[in-house]
């Protein structure tokens, strides 16, 4: 099959570096500014920094957010990245209650690390185990690192969508999916080989 | 659990690697893009440069500088295209921004962070707007400090060269408040001695804020790192120096700190 991937540019990210890894891994791709070429893609990539409603606000105002809706409908393979992710959530907590797109049943709320003394941003390596291995995570050890920038996470490590979780005085979700759905809190394209396998793989996965 | 970073930092002025010393003797070491593969080969966990050039353009003219954007000869943002192209870790850059223009574009051509410092000294909130536009997750403020005759810390501006006659400590706490994800932290007086990292700046400065810190300035050898890590509270460990100019610096860095019981990569 042709691959073409889709990375979905709503102007508050930096997109270069997902750019430059698909690039390096000599995939064909583009960056999509115009919600309507979203259906042009075999695979789409959801990339994001910034807050959440900054990130819902951008979505909804290029109208990514239905064009986004249909095509994962559809079954096209979706990979968000970090706060790209966290969008996917029925709605997220940062700053003000904000809903998201709602392609997976769960909230993102700030990480708790209780008493421990551990400082937010949870910014650096951390180890993700992997429950489950699937297409996207063929070939990455079950323990391996990737490098993590964000205060907010999915709230409930226990949901059957969860398939890595890290460690930072309590269980962070890391890595999820759900049938055509994938999703990264951490940043897989600054994560050397083990992300840059992560993003190969997704480009596997059959939509 | 989250690793402990070991972070080189790279110098850079008129376009070359500089070594730098107490802020004011700046020994070129030649080729900014030289470095790169090493540090790729090294698997660094992050990398951050910093752009020190006062006056005068950058000297592209040499041939072994080859391989930078003709668009982007003359500046910074040619080296920070270069380096996203190949390296896949966390890349920060600074020096010389002054407006959210001049973060975007740095962004735009593949830095993940961005660290600043004399201008948010002179425009505080000019650390919230940079924030609000871009997350605090990719905004360090870089806070340059020293010793004064009193026995006071004082932060400086303009790489050392202007008094603020802050302490180190408020000045972080307020970075913290307007939105700052990350300090780092370097002391004026240490930079380039190899004789250790002001511990008592960094602690000090750790203590009274709740986002990571980074201890820059001072390193000479291995232990160094350790004492910083295991005393001070910061949650990683920048350098310069000992990582041009030893062989395997990095990776043998690395080892030394897993020996002494240190959680990294």
């Amino acid at each position: 099959m042709d691959i073409r991937v889709g990375i979905i540019d709503i102007g508050i990210s930096n997109i270069t570096s997902v750019l430059n890894a698909f690039l390096y891994l000599g995939c064909n791709v583009k960056t999509v500014r115009i919600s309507k070429e979203v259906s042009n893609f075999t695979h789409l990539v959801l990339p994001g920094v910034g807050s959440f409603p900054n990130g819902m606000e951008n979505l909804i105002i290029n109208g990514f957010d239905e064009e986004i809706s249909n095509e994962v409908e559809k079954g096209k393979p979706i990979f968000g990245l970090c706060l790209g992710m966290q969008l996917f959530a029925e709605f997220g907590e940062e700053f003000k209650p904000t809903n998201g797109l709602g392609l997976i049943e769960g909230h993102i709320s700030r990480i708790d690390t209780g008493e421990s003394g551990l400082r937010l941003p949870h910014i650096g390596w951390n180890q993700v185990t992997f429950k489950k291995n699937s297409v996207i995570t063929a070939g990455v050890p079950e323990s391996s690192n990737y490098y993590f920038v964000h205060s907010y996470s999915y709230s409930n490590p226990n949901e059957p969508y969860v398939v890595g979780i890290c460690d930072y005085s309590t269980e962070v979700v890391a890595f999820i999916e759900q049938d055509n759905i994938f999703g990264a809190q951490f940043h897989p394209e600054k994560s050397q080989a083990n992300g840059l396998l992560l993003l190969k793989n997704f480009t596997k996965v059959s939509g | 659990m989250l690793m402990t970073r070991l972070i080189p930092i790279l110098f850079l002025k008129n376009g070359y690697l500089v070594r730098s010393e107490k802020f004011n003797i700046h020994q070129n070491i030649g080729n900014p893009l030289a470095q790169v593969e090493r540090y790729n080969s090294w698997d660094v966990d992050e990398l951050i440069y910093i752009d020190i050039t006062r006056e005068g353009g950058y000297k592209y003219q040499r041939k072994d500088l080859g391989g930078i954007d003709r668009n982007h000869t003359n500046h910074i943002n040619g080296i920070i295209q270069v380096v996203a192209k190949k390296c896949f870790m966390p890349l920060t850059f600074g020096g010389g921004i002054r407006s959210i223009d001049d973060a975007h574009i740095r962004f735009k051509l593949g830095a993940d962070k961005i660290t600043i410092n004399s201008q948010a000294l002179r425009q505080p909130n000019f650390i919230s707007l940079l924030a609000r536009e871009f997350g605090s997750q990719a905004i360090v403020v870089s806070i340059d400090a020293k010793l004064c005759p009193d026995g006071s810390y004082s932060v400086f501006s303009d790489w050392g060269r202007t008094n603020i006659n802050i302490s180190p400590q408020d000045w972080a706490l307020q970075a913290q408040e307007l939105g700052a994800g990350e300090i780092l932290i370097n002391s004026i007086d240490r930079d380039g001695t190899a004789k250790g990292y002001d511990l008592e700046l960094v602690q000090s400065v750790v203590s009274v804020t709740d986002i990571p810190v980074i201890a820059c300035g001072g390193v000479g050898d291995y232990s160094d790192f350790n004492e910083v890590l295991n005393k001070t509270g910061a949650s990683a460990a920048a350098a310069g120096n000992i990582f041009n100019f030893r062989e395997l610096a990095y990776p043998l860095a690395k080892k030394h700190l897993k020996n002494h019981g240190l959680n990294v990569r």
